[in-house]
């Protein structure tokens, strides 16, 4: 380590799992989903309304499977309710500073807002209106902290550049739209809302790339732990698989759900490069 | 709140004996890793290899030879958590089970961990790690439970050369100062403080002497704190947020627009 290029390479990897890749995974598609939901909802035609209801009654089984995943990610699971409850004194245990602390209390309202939504409180009803701006609102949050959550450490990469969360939202949004796309073309729906749906999930990975490119070149010298054989072939991966192929398959009439499938392949590989790449580096 | 209190680790001193591992060991009733099977890491004499959940005090073996070996010197150093003024894993701590005793050292409440893992990554120093046996977050407590007693640590008491020293932390600063003069004194103008200022995370509670660079002791030249990070980090964000929503609104506002 004498010729490491940070203080950052000094510090030990936390043993986070393929559990938090899943976490990471799940919680942005639960959080793009929403906020697609929620707009179509909003701004969208009568006949988009079961593209709007699939994307909230999408959210709580990912939002189960994102919980589920952290709480087994915790050498000690029967003990997650420690996130929200100071054990000594029997009062909530508030503290938004630590993003940790701050996803807990957040994913409860976003699971209450999904909640809500997947009942049938949706506009154009005014408390319809409300929950959908709100669970929007936290959505949005829900897909960009854990961006937050890399940088509180003092890991290499995760914490050497602010783009993370950035990434994450772009790559959440193109995710959800590519899912809904998916599901739309296996129940044969003829919406016009899925020809928007195509070109938010180009759009958002369109950007998304110009922030990976951001995000490599931000890192320095740092990004030379992305040179190990693992992280390169996963971040090729991740630019030929979940950003050029898709891109590219966009402007080919037949291959639609190819190009959605590849975009949620790669917000999956994308979160596996950016949860395991400080690994190895360290004590 | 008693006076700060801390460890002066004097590593010119030290004979790599690993007396205070062992002490630390019995004394906090750490398992054996393995199962207390003995393999052998290969560098040099350090089979501990790191500070981790179950090795809360670590001897470092650095051997600096030329390639015939007829010239060089052994660098040895204990190393443990440094119980930073401003502690990262403290700040990162999502149930409150990192802790600011009375001594202003940092100590993890085994009780209330749930080995979230956070403050593994958080610390800069890469002390921190889980033990399997309690399956919580643990690292050195500067012996709470004696210094709550009257009693020195475990590792400085059994120290027979006291490279370990224990006491008040403005105290072993003068006296590091002094030491660092003498050896200056002395010829060995290489001699330093590491962390004995409030310039590294306000100062640390356990600072060390050395001579040689930080990097060469696996010591980080610039350890910062993790909040550090966070402002930066939750603007882009927020801007990365605001550019998704801006992409779905204006794709289905457009929308509503077409025939």
């Amino acid at each position: 380590m004498i010729d490491a290029p940070s203080s950052a390479w000094f510090t030990a990897h936390p043993h986070w799992s393929w559990l938090v890749v899943l976490y990471f995974f799940f919680g942005g598609l639960a959080g793009g989903c929403y906020v697609l939901a929620a707009v179509i909802d909003l701004l969208g035609r009568e006949r988009d309304r079961p593209l709007a209801r699939v994307g909230y009654l999408t959210v709580l089984p990912c939002l189960a499977i994102s919980a589920v995943a952290l709480i087994f990610d915790l050498s000690r699971p029967e003990r997650f309710w420690h996130l929200l409850v100071e054990i000594h004194t029997w009062m909530p245990l508030i503290q938004l500073w630590t993003p940790l602390n701050a996803a807990a209390w957040v994913l409860m309202g976003f699971g209450l807002c999904a909640v809500l939504s997947s009942l049938g409180v949706r506009p154009p009803s005014l408390p319809g209106k409300v929950v959908s701006i709100i669970g929007l609102l936290l959505g949005l949050y829900v897909a960009s902290y854990e961006g937050a959550l890399l940088a509180f450490t003092s890991r290499p990469i995760w914490s050497e550049t602010p783009l993370i969360g950035t990434l994450l939202v772009l790559t959440a949004l193109s995710m959800a739209a590519a899912y809904l796309v998916l599901f739309g073309r296996w129940r044969h729906w003829e919406l016009p809302g899925m020809r928007a749906l195509q070109r938010i999930d180009a759009q958002a990975l369109v950007v998304a790339l110009i922030g990976l490119v951001a995000l490599v070149v931000s890192l320095g010298d740092s990004a030379r732990a992305l040179l190990g054989a693992v992280n390169l072939i996963l971040l090729a991966a991740v630019l030929i698989l979940g950003f050029l192929a898709p891109l590219a398959l966009r402007f080919r009439a037949g291959h639609v759900a190819t190009a959605a499938a590849l975009a949620l392949g790669g917000g999956f590989l994308l979160r596996t490069l950016i949860v395991f790449s400080p690994q190895g580096i360290g004590q | 709140m008693a006076e700060p209190m801390g460890f002066f680790t004097d590593t010119t001193v030290c004979i790599g004996c690993k007396a205070c591992e062992v002490a630390c060991k019995q004394w906090n009733q750490l398992p054996a890793a393995e199962g207390g099977q003995n393999t052998l890491s290969g560098d040099s004499y350090d089979n501990t290899r790191k500070l981790d959940g179950t090795h809360w005090r670590h001897v470092q073996f650095i051997e600096q030879f030329s390639e015939d070996r007829k010239d060089g010197r052994w660098l040895l150093m204990s190393d443990v958590c440094k119980h930073c003024v401003q502690a990262g894993c403290l700040e990162v701590c999502p149930t409150n089970a990192i802790i600011r005793t009375e001594f202003d050292t940092v100590v993890i409440q085994s009780d209330v961990c749930n080995g979230c893992k956070a403050c593994i990554a958080a610390c800069p120093f890469g002390v921190i790690d889980i033990n399997p046996v309690s399956n919580t977050a643990q690292k050195c407590t500067l012996c709470y439970d004696r210094l709550q007693n009257g009693m020195e640590p475990a590792c400085s008491k059994a120290c027979p050369t006291d490279s370990i020293q224990f006491g008040p932390v403005k105290e072993l600063r003068e006296r590091a100062t002094k030491r660092v003069g003498q050896l200056h004194e002395g010829g060995e103008k290489r001699a330093y403080l590491y962390g004995a200022d409030e310039k590294m995370l306000g100062g640390l509670n356990s600072f060390f002497l050395l001579v040689d660079r930080p990097e060469v002791y696996k010591l980080p030249p610039d350890p910062q704190l993790p909040s550090r990070n966070v402002p930066m980090s939750a603007l882009f964000s927020g801007l990365g947020a605001l550019v998704a929503g801006a992409i779905a609104l204006v794709n289905f506002r457009n929308r509503t627009k077409e025939p």
